[in-house]
């Protein structure tokens, strides 16, 4: 992976720039021993790894601004970070930059379960957020795989998904209002706890900006009530193509499930190896989770078995006992555990319309099979949103790069049949090179543009999301 | 100029000598000077797929015309577009583009989120005339910068949109109304609380002056059989709920169109803001009102020329002149406000797309 060259000038000034922010700073809040630094050097993509120059971990808004302030000033480049949990490398820095961590940042701000809104620092976890308001009978939706560790900072940047987003929405669609500090170390407030912005919907660009255009801080976010309860059923199908009919065919019927999870061979078998969760051994399966009351799960599942029943399905299973659900979701929920314990695997991200479902996985198996690597697919097959693992194995010479170029050739078909390069894992470093598979030069220039009115001198996440060559000149 | 396709409409707004007014069905009224550009022949449907959800049509096809597609196919756009000509006093049939321009968002918004969040594509040419794409037509995807929810609500201000796609939604197979008649503003924002803080999928709650609250469940039969009952138990501290089920859709309509304010003479004002402010704000202004999303969003008359906002204050979010002396947003945030006339710099250099809606 090409990073740019860190620049000289700045990593030569490193005692002046540590000196500023420590003179701001409370004096635990600013890290610049190289031993301390490491853990910083590197998130979820770990195969790529640069030691920032200094990292800060202030404990307020305030704080933060005054950190950017001092960056803006001596012109060096922040990348801020939430827990790290980034798969695309957003939160790498490079040796010329700033970390600003928000993890300090974790309270709770306010619980208004009248207007159904909660405001948190940006620096608490998906989960934390949920259990603040779980005792009043609330959740919040968006619910990524990672919600243990990663923060609603990160969440936001990335516009994050997770299973249950096809009833629900992804962070964008739950998120109402944040404070956000520019780089020059402005305090905005942008949205609240009210329905429409005022004016340009900023909230909607910043969502999914990758820490490109200022830094979040608070962030007021919609909460739902808990649903009465929830069942899923597992189908089994002798054919991928014939799963992803069933899911057509779900959906074409007018049921939305809040779920429905897809795993194909290679991961039931991995996953039937590592947790027994009593899988059929079949070529396909599908997870579909339905919410509400007793009565109204069973009219929802009665109408998906009927469906199912059309497709011959190999095995029908509805969960009958709560020891019997969670069952039925352990295989899928430890899924990415077992194909690790395989190998070292790349997780993609790529989504397709669901009608190039059955071609697409065809596609990627004979790819797969031209590159000599193995490729296993579990997925949120209700909007789209695949994830093909591709194994590999990092001890032999080589393997990174070939799966590597694997990868980019399945991004590209998603992209050729209809779909794009992330669906919500962002685009980092990992997919910025391919960025002009998707977008036109045009395209990326206007992306840009909005960048170049919240950071003009491009100090923010600089040389993350567009082609290296695309944003050379205006990184400078 | 009527440009037929996108190129078209490159040349023309590449071409502008000065200022463009942007018109999709007109049903807003021109406002400012310049030439007209009408987007109505960028119309039809570019891609409908009920299995996937998913529906790319271009921006000026009638909003009719995309409404009656989805039904024959039991599909619906979930934001339940509205239409504001009677209240405003206006004619003709928006156009889809023109929806998203404004993100016009009926009483559904509350379950099912505003336009915004129901568009996940755009096309759309910028003030230097070129083509720019962002999104596509698959519900997740976060590849670059969302530029389509900016488009949203823009008001036809950063560029004239010439393609929209949509994530779709199931018309629901069965609803009814659970109507609290009689109770007043404040009771009616506490009842609307509730009820949309319960785990019933209330998919709208709102208030008429002269009818009362109105709740609405949505689902199949037996779904919205349970949960009228159970809601029902819930709102009886309230009042006894009266259900409505064949009048139940042309209420909604009712209330999304604003039609108890059709024929009162003054400024219209809508109001944005945290539903539980509602009710002291209807206290302040003192004249007949309409509100929707649960308190979250109020309709009122006022006298031509009242300072409504000062009246009406304190409130967080923000209120809209809609039909008056011209139209008028409330002032935004020194920092925010300037982020935006930057970005408007930034898609139209030039100024050719000038007024908007005029806000
Ligand atoms: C402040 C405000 C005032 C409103 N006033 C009225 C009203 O008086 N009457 C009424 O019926 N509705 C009104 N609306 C609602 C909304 O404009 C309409 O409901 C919408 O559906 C109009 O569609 P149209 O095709 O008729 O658009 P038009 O009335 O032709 O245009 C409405 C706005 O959208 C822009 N626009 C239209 N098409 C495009 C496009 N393809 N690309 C980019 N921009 C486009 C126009 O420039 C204009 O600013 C208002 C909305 C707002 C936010
Ligand atoms: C095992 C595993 C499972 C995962 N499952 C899912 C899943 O189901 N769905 C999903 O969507 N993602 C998933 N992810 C990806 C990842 O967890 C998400 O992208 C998450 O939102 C990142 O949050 P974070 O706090 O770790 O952010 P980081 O990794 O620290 O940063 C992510 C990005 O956010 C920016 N950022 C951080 N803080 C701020 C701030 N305060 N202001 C502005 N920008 C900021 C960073 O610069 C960076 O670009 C998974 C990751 C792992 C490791």
């Amino acid at each position: 992976m090409q990073m740019p060259v860190p620049d000289p000038a700045i990593l030569a000034k490193k005692a002046a720039i540590v000196a500023a922010l420590r003179a701001v700073l409370p004096a635990d809040a600013v890290i610049d021993d190289p031993f301390e630094t490491r853990a910083y050097e590197c998130d979820a993509l770990a195969a790529y790894r640069t030691r920032p120059l200094a990292v800060v971990l202030p404990r307020s808004t305030s704080e933060v601004a005054a950190a950017l302030k001092v960056c803006h000033r001596h012109g060096v480049p922040v990348v801020p970070r939430g827990a790290g949990t980034s798969l695309a490398g957003g939160a790498m820095p490079s040796a010329d930059a700033v970390i600003l961590g928000v993890a300090r940042m974790s309270a709770v701000l306010e619980v208004d379960t009248a207007n159904r809104f909660v405001r948190v620092e940006a620096g608490r976890t998906n989960l934390a957020v949920s259990a603040a308001v779980e005792g009043e009978g609330f959740f919040y939706a968006p619910d990524p795989s990672s919600q243990l560790a990663c923060l609603i900072a990160g969440n936001i940047a990335m516009n994050s998904g997770g299973a249950h987003c096809l009833k629900y929405g992804v962070t964008t669609n739950n998120l109402m209002g944040v404070t956000l500090v520019t780089m020059a170390g402005e305090v905005l407030e942008i949205g609240g706890p009210y329905a429409d912005a005022g004016g340009l919907d900023l909230l909607g660009v910043i969502c999914g900006s990758e820490g490109q255009l200022g830094v979040v801080t608070e962030a007021t976010l919609r909460i739902l009530p808990k649903p009465e309860g929830a069942r899923p059923v597992l189908i089994g199908f002798d054919s991928s193509e014939v799963a992803g009919a069933c899911v057509a065919d779900i959906i074409r019927a007018g049921v939305l499930p809040v779920a429905i999870e897809f795993m194909d061979r290679p991961c039931i078998r991995a996953t039937e190896a590592f947790a027994q969760p009593g899988y059929p051994d079949c070529e396909a399966l599908l997870i579909v989770e339905v919410e509400g009351a007793e009565a109204e799960i069973d009219e929802q599942l009665g109408l998906i078995r009927q469906i199912a029943m059309r497709h011959a399905p190999v095995e029908f299973r509805e969960a009958q006992s709560d020891e019997e659900a969670k069952r039925i979701w352990l295989g899928r929920k430890s899924a990415f555990g077992a194909m690790g314990q395989i190998n070292d695997y790349v997780c993609l991200d790529g989504t397709i319309p669901v009608s190039a479902l059955p071609q697409t996985l065809r596609r990627i198996g004979e790819m797969a099979a031209a590159a000599g690597l193995e490729v296993a697919n579990v997925f949120h097959a209700g909007d789209g949103n695949m994830h093909p693992l591709i194994l590999y194995d990092a001890n032999r010479e080589g393997d990174l790069e070939r799966c590597e170029a694997l990868g980019a050739d399945i991004l590209r078909l998603c992209v050729e049949v209809g779909g794009c390069l992330s669906g919500e894992h962002g685009v980092g470093i990992e997919k910025r090179e391919l960025m002009s598979a998707q977008f036109t030069r045009a395209d990326m220039e206007a992306q840009m543009r909005v960048k170049d009115v919240f950071d003009p001198g491009w100090l923010l996440n600089p040389a993350k999301v567009f082609p290296l060559e695309v944003s050379a000149a205006r990184r400078g | 100029m009527r440009p037929q396709d996108e190129r078209e409409l490159a040349a023309a707004i590449r071409d502008a000598a000065g200022p463009l007014r942007v018109q999709g069905g007109g049903t807003r009224g021109l406002v400012g000077a310049g030439e007209v550009l009408d987007t109505t022949g960028l119309c039809g449907v570019r891609l409908y797929e009920p299995a996937a959800l998913t529906l790319v049509v271009g921006a000026g096809t009638p909003l009719a015309e995309v409404e009656a597609l989805l039904a024959g196919e039991g599909q619906r756009l979930g934001f339940e577009p509205v239409r504001w000509g009677p209240l405003l006093g206006a004619s003709g049939e928006s156009t889809i583009g023109g929806v998203v321009a404004a993100n016009v968002s009926g009483p559904r918004r509350v379950r099912a989120g505003a336009a915004r969040d129901a568009l996940i594509g755009v096309r759309f040419v910028d003030g230097r005339g070129e083509v720019i794409k962002s999104g596509g037509r698959v519900m997740k995807n976060v590849t670059g910068y969302d530029l389509v929810k900016l488009m949203a609500g823009s008001r036809g201000r950063l560029g004239v949109l010439s393609e929209v796609a949509f994530k779709l939604m199931p018309a629901a197979a069965s609803e009814a109304t659970l109507l609290l008649e009689g109770i007043g503003v404040g009771d009616a924002v506490a009842a609307m609380a509730a009820a949309l803080g319960s785990p019933y999928e209330v998919s709208g709650a709102g208030w008429m002056p002269g009818l009362g609250a109105m709740l609405r469940l949505e689902g199949l039969a037996e779904s919205v059989g349970y949960r009228v009952g159970r809601l029902g138990e819930l709102m009886q501290r309230f009042a006894t709920p009266r259900i409505e089920r064949a009048g139940s859709a042309a209420l909604w309509r009712d209330l999304g169109e604003v039609a108890p304010l059709h024929h009162c003479a003054g400024d219209v004002w809508r109001f944005s803001v945290k539903p539980s402010e509602a009710p002291g704000i209807v206290a302040r202004l003192g004249v007949p009102v309409v509100l929707d999303w649960g308190g979250g969003l109020i309709w009122a008359v006022l006298p031509e020329g009242t300072n409504a906002r000062a009246m009406a204050a304190p409130y967080s979010g923000h209120a809209t002149l809609m039909r008056g002396c011209g139209v008028a947003s409330e002032p935004e945030a020194p920092g925010v406000a300037e982020l935006g006339e930057a970005l408007r710099a930034k898609f139209d250099p030039r100024g050719i797309f000038g007024e908007g809606l005029g806000a």
